[in-house]
């Protein structure tokens, strides 16, 4: 197993209030990962630091470590900025900007300072292709992304992240807002996506961790209570607690 | 019978607003448009033609002026405030408070102050740049506020999405947030373009009442409402200080249905 991720003795705080306990977790390349777990274990909060986007909450405070590819991304000389693009993020609710569809996608690349049009238009072709949108939008390009529907927005904000080419996409619940038909497809595309880039999700459907992840963690009141194959965790759980939520009986 | 009676009092208070208003524009539409001559839109100012174009020309100076220094004061401010200070930053109390107080000072103590300071002790003298500054002073809160209300109705998903993607805070700010943002400002720049077109108090005693256009921003001039005030003051005018009142009445409603028309395009455009 070759670890893109690994997170060593990872403690976060909110003030007093501690939401991670201690985690120790690898997250193996080309894998897709899901996080699992009642709400408020601390699931969308572990998320967050494989990125540093908890930098933008105030009053947090991390020990331990967080290594990609082997180094620690909370090490002073990391470059925040290159570190989000190499590991993405798709929220829970789609959150495209208020432009045009081609603006949506373009604005990564721009950021990271392509300038060239011909260049732009293959990588919006090419994002918008990779999360299977281009045939439904390839003919209004121009137009506001607002306009789509629910699943087609979250589709675009995975042709946005994809639009930087990260290592890593990091899902918090992306098709909890959606209706079954568009976490169909987007389920669908995380499985072709895989042989590109590592994912890691966090759901609340066990069914749909069951459907497309490798692996699986199950989170509890900030600790880490058991990770392993997803196959293996949910047929023969190690922890009594795991097994409790697995089938049902809290969360 | 109370609910009755309530609503009777409802109804006639928002009968006596209305009537008063219409009241209000009719007679001034009455008095004013039979007295629109073609004389009163000569180039050059004469005390018999009393021509109204020179002191639109300041007024379009004025307002172009005015804007130049207050807006991107007002917007950047506001951006300060919003995007960048810490929240319990004391330094935030202290320009809310500021802006609050300035926005409740009545106009001729901006005039007074701007007559002391800008055209006194700064040596401006009687100028559009005099009484551009005292101006912008005066609308500067109100650009802050609107543009703070706008930024702040900015969904912060928009700006989790743009670090997400490894924007760094200055990107994220000017091109997400800042854009998502204009159809606010614009409306509250809008509504300073009424209040500077309107003013008189504060300029006459910054800008002057010279009745001519100005050839500099270091010359004095009058602008429309300045104009107006002094026609009617004047008392020899009355006729063609109606027909001036007609002139301000429309660009003041023009400009203020602009406002919303341009906040209800941009909206469209995103929606
Ligand atoms: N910005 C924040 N400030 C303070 N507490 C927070 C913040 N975000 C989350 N929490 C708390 O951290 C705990 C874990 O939250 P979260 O990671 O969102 O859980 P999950 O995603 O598993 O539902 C919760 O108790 C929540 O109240
Ligand atoms: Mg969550």
């Amino acid at each position: 197993m070759n670890a893109i991720i690994e997170s060593r003795n990872l403690k976060l705080w909110y003030g007093d209030h501690q939401v991670l306990k201690s985690i120790s977790m690898e997250i193996p390349e080309h894998e897709i990962t899901a996080l699992i777990g009642p709400s408020g274990c601390g699931k969308s909060t572990f998320l967050k630091t494989l990125n540093r986007m908890n930098d933008l909450v105030g009053n947090v405070r991390i020990t331990g470590e967080v290594n990609y590819n082997g180094k620690n991304i909370y090490s002073p000389e990391v470059d925040v900025t290159k570190l989000r693009r190499e590991i993405g993020m798709v929220f829970q609710k789609p959150n495209p900007f208020p432009m045009s569809i081609y603006e949506n996608v373009a604005y990564g690349p721009k950021t990271h300072g392509i300038r060239s049009k011909t260049e732009l238009d293959g990588i919006v072709e090419e994002s918008l292709k990779a999360s299977a949108l281009w045939e439904e939008v390839k003919d209004r390009l121009k137009t506001s992304a607002l306009g789509l529907s629910g699943g087609q927005q979250q589709r675009l904000c995975i042709a946005r992240a994809i639009s930087v080419h990260p290592s890593v996409i990091l899902m918090d619940e992306s098709t909890a807002s959606l209706d079954p038909v568009s976490t169909g497809k987007i389920e669908d595309l995380l499985m072709e996506l895989k042989s590109q880039y590592t994912v890691i999700m966090v759901t609340h459907n066990m069914q749909q961790a069951v459907r497309i992840s490798d692996r699986c963690a199950f989170f509890l009141m900030g600790e880490l209570v058991e990770s392993g194959s997803t196959e293996q965790l949910f047929a023969k759980p190690q922890d009594k607690r795991t097994e409790a939520y697995i089938t049902g009986r809290f969360g | 019978m109370k609910s009755k009676i309530q609503k009777f009092f409802v109804m006639l208070s928002a009968g006596i607003t209305f009537a008063a208003l219409l009241f209000l524009i009719a007679y001034i539409l009455i008095k004013g448009i039979p007295n629109l001559k073609l004389s009163l839109f000569t180039w050059k100012y004469t005390s018999e033609n009393v021509s109204m174009l020179p002191a639109i020309i300041n007024t379009i100076y004025m307002t172009v002026l005015v804007l130049v220094i207050a807006v991107p004061l007002g917007i950047f401010s506001a951006i300060f405030m919003v995007e960048y200070a810490k929240k319990r930053n004391p330094l935030i109390n202290v320009i809310r408070l500021t802006t609050e107080t300035l926005s409740g000072i009545p106009s001729i103590v901006y005039g007074l102050f701007g007559m002391l300071f800008f055209v006194t002790a700064l040596k401006w003298g009687l100028s559009l740049l005099a009484g551009a500054f005292t101006l912008s002073i005066m609308v500067l809160p109100s650009i802050m506020r609107t543009t703070e209300e706008a930024l702040k109705a900015v969904p912060d998903s928009y700006r989790e999405a743009s670090f997400g993607l490894g924007a760094g805070k200055l990107r994220t700010v000017f091109c997400i947030v800042l854009p998502a943002a204009v159809p606010g400002i614009l409306s509250g720049i809008i509504l300073a373009i009424g209040r500077i077109v309107g003013e008189t108090a504060a300029l006459v005693y910054t800008a002057g009442t010279v009745a001519e256009t100005a050839d500099s921003i270091f010359d004095s001039g009058r602008t429309l409402a300045v104009h107006m005030y002094n026609l009617s003051s004047e008392g020899l005018h009355v006729n063609e200080s109606y027909a001036t009142a007609v002139v301000l009445l429309v660009l003041v409603a023009a400009i203020n249905m602009l406002s919303g028309f341009v906040a209800r395009c941009l909206d469209g455009g995103t929606k």
